[in-house]
């Protein structure tokens, strides 16, 4: 097993032991803690795998993760009262159906917004995907069926089949299921044929259509399953907060998200944990201290980029290598 | 005759005032190494471009085992069976050289959109690789990253994919640029046994190379093919001479 597998191991291990621990002190506040983590790991790693693995800097994921929120805040008010969904659709407050519904809605914005962003590179690529992203939080923010800009507060979290969401370590337990899921996700990606198509897309895409493999079409299959991924942890985060907010779709999330992955170790496989763990025990600890914490997180993200491009899993496990 | 496996008709391209491409019309036969000459200038990269489909032409078509390609885009071209070499290396550097191989595999395959199964455990990928990688003598350096690999052997990478890509021509593009005196004989060698798989576009500026390996030569200058033929023929013209070799008729 090589160094970063361990680290891997130990980061799953540690992230599922210390909520069961935390619950079992009666400390829900630290469940509630690893439950962001969970949840924001997942919107990371689903931004790790355009960003990470294929060299495309989003600067609109907030859009995808608010879009997900929108719609487990949207399923939770209508089965509240027991109205039909718009298009007369049943309303449920099931996870998996309102999941399945953030994720198809997720892959149809993603699409059209892909297949335009794709056309730029660089900077334009990530202005474009800004822009995006802004007309989405717009439109939320000036969309008074569902709160506007005072955003749709869910009452009563959506259920889970068997479990009892309300609990705070069932439904860390949910978080926790869907982010290694889509960690193995990712992991099998990384590794097949389409995965090393996306992986030289991001090194040398003229090489890529020398060998008769078109860089956009794999690009935008990249993208949209990332904004998928996103998605979903949008509509957790929204159920963790009881709370479907225009914020989460603001370019500050973006810029989050970007964060976290570059923090954890852009393109390694548990860099969005690493992440994610690092950034909300931060926030954490140095917003006890101070209002302006993040100043220091500034000032630590500075340090990464100009000595630890690898971020905290380059640290500990050295260059990722293609064997 | 069997028919060419490229043949360019009066194709055109001009960037403004400028023709960097005037009428240019040449055939690759099967089994031949047609090497293009020209000095600095003369529109090879120009001509290259379009042929690999990185430029379009303003008129005049491509046709590449009687197909018409001229609208094509490159990844379309690279399907047919077109390989090639660039000017400067262009190679995917994180990866391995073997998996720098396995892609050109890969899209030969078609197989891209295949989302499980690692890549590294599949024998229909790695096999016809690793046989690549022999042809060019490239074996033993299978499992190292391409960016650690030596200008000469960043050459014969380029050819291993080229060949992987189950290439029905090849258009290299300078393959001794840069090369010392013992790196040039031996891609000399192995572009003499590929030439019966496998004809060849030979963009060249080392001439003990073109005249040691070419069966044909067309020399461009400004755009224009002035001269092509034998190499006994391009050594005696006089134009090519005045033009390219810089000796007076």
């Amino acid at each position: 097993m090589n160094r970063e597998t361990a680290f891997n191991l130990v980061l799953a291990a540690v992230l599922l032991a210390a909520p069961v621990i935390a619950f079992a002190a009666n400390e829900p506040f630290y469940v509630a803690l690893a439950t962001r983590i969970a949840i924001l790991a997942l919107a990371a790693a689903g931004l790790n795998l355009a960003l990470g693995f294929g060299g495309l800097v989003s600067f609109g994921h907030a859009a995808f993760f608010g879009i997900g929120g929108y719609v487990a805040g949207i399923f939770a008010s209508h089965a509240m009262y027991s109205e039909p969904l718009p298009f007369g659709l049943p309303a449920t407050d099931q996870m998996p159906v309102i999941w399945l519904v953030a994720a198809l809605l997720c892959a149809l914005a993603a699409l059209p917004i892909g297949a335009i962003s794709l056309r730029t590179t660089g900077v334009y690529f990530i202005m474009i995907t800004l822009a995006f992203a802004q007309m989405i939080y717009y439109f939320a923010i000036s969309w008074p069926a569902y709160g506007g800009e005072d955003g749709l507060s869910i009452p009563v979290r959506n259920s889970f089949v068997g479990l009892n969401t309300a609990n705070a370590l069932h439904f860390f337990l949910i978080c926790y299921a869907v982010l290694m899921a889509a960690l193995a996700l990712t992991w099998r990606i990384r590794d097949s044929r389409f995965g090393m198509a996306l992986q030289a897309a991001r090194q040398n895409e003229v090489r890529l259509a020398a060998v008769g493999i078109r860089p956009f079409r794999i690009r935008l299959t990249a993208f949209v399953l990332s904004a998928v991924l996103t998605g979903l942890a949008g509509a957790l985060f929204a159920d963790l907060n009881r709370f479907a907010s225009p914020s989460m779709m603001s370019w500050h999330m973006s810029g989050e998200l970007i964060v976290l992955v570059i923090l954890g170790g852009t393109g390694r496989l548990f860099g969005p944990v690493a992440g994610a763990i690092l950034y909300v025990l931060l926030e954490y600890a140095l917003g006890g201290m101070t209002e302006r914490w993040q100043l220091f997180l500034g000032l630590i993200l500075l340090g990464v980029v100009l000595f630890a491009r690898g971020g905290v899993v380059g640290l500990v496990a050295g260059k990722a290598r293609y064997d | 005759m069997t028919e060419p496996v490229i043949e360019i008709h009066n194709l055109a391209k001009s960037f403004g005032g400028l023709r960097a491409t005037d009428d240019v019309s040449l055939t690759l036969r099967r089994g031949e190494i047609h090497a293009l000459i020209g000095p600095n200038g003369a529109g090879k990269s120009t001509l290259i471009h379009q042929i690999c489909g990185t430029l379009m032409p303003d008129s005049g078509s491509i046709r590449l085992l009687g197909q018409d390609i001229t609208t094509l885009d490159a990844a379309a071209r690279a399907q047919l069976g077109l390989g090639r070499t660039f000017q400067i290396s262009s190679l995917a550097p994180d990866f391995s050289v073997l998996r720098n191989v396995m892609l050109a595999v890969q899209g030969r395959q078609r197989s891209s959109f295949r989302f499980f199964g690692n890549v590294m455990a599949d024998r229909s990928l790695t096999d016809p690789a690793m046989k690549a990688l022999s042809q060019v003598g490239l074996e033993t350096r299978a499992a190292i990253p391409a960016s650690e690999l030596s200008h000469g052997e960043r050459r014969q990478l380029e050819i291993a994919i080229a060949l992987a890509l189950g290439s029905k021509a090849l258009l290299l593009d300078e393959p001794m640029a840069g090369m010392g005196k013992d790196g040039s004989r031996a891609l000399t060698d192995l572009l003499d046994v590929l030439r019966r798989d496998t004809p060849i576009l030979l963009v060249e500026h080392d001439m003990d190379a073109v005249f040691a390996l070419a069966d044909r030569i067309s020399v461009l200058v400004y755009g224009r093919i002035v001269a092509s033929g034998s190499v006994a023929e391009i050594r005696e013209n006089p134009e090519v001479r005045a033009a390219y070799l810089g000796a007076r008729p």
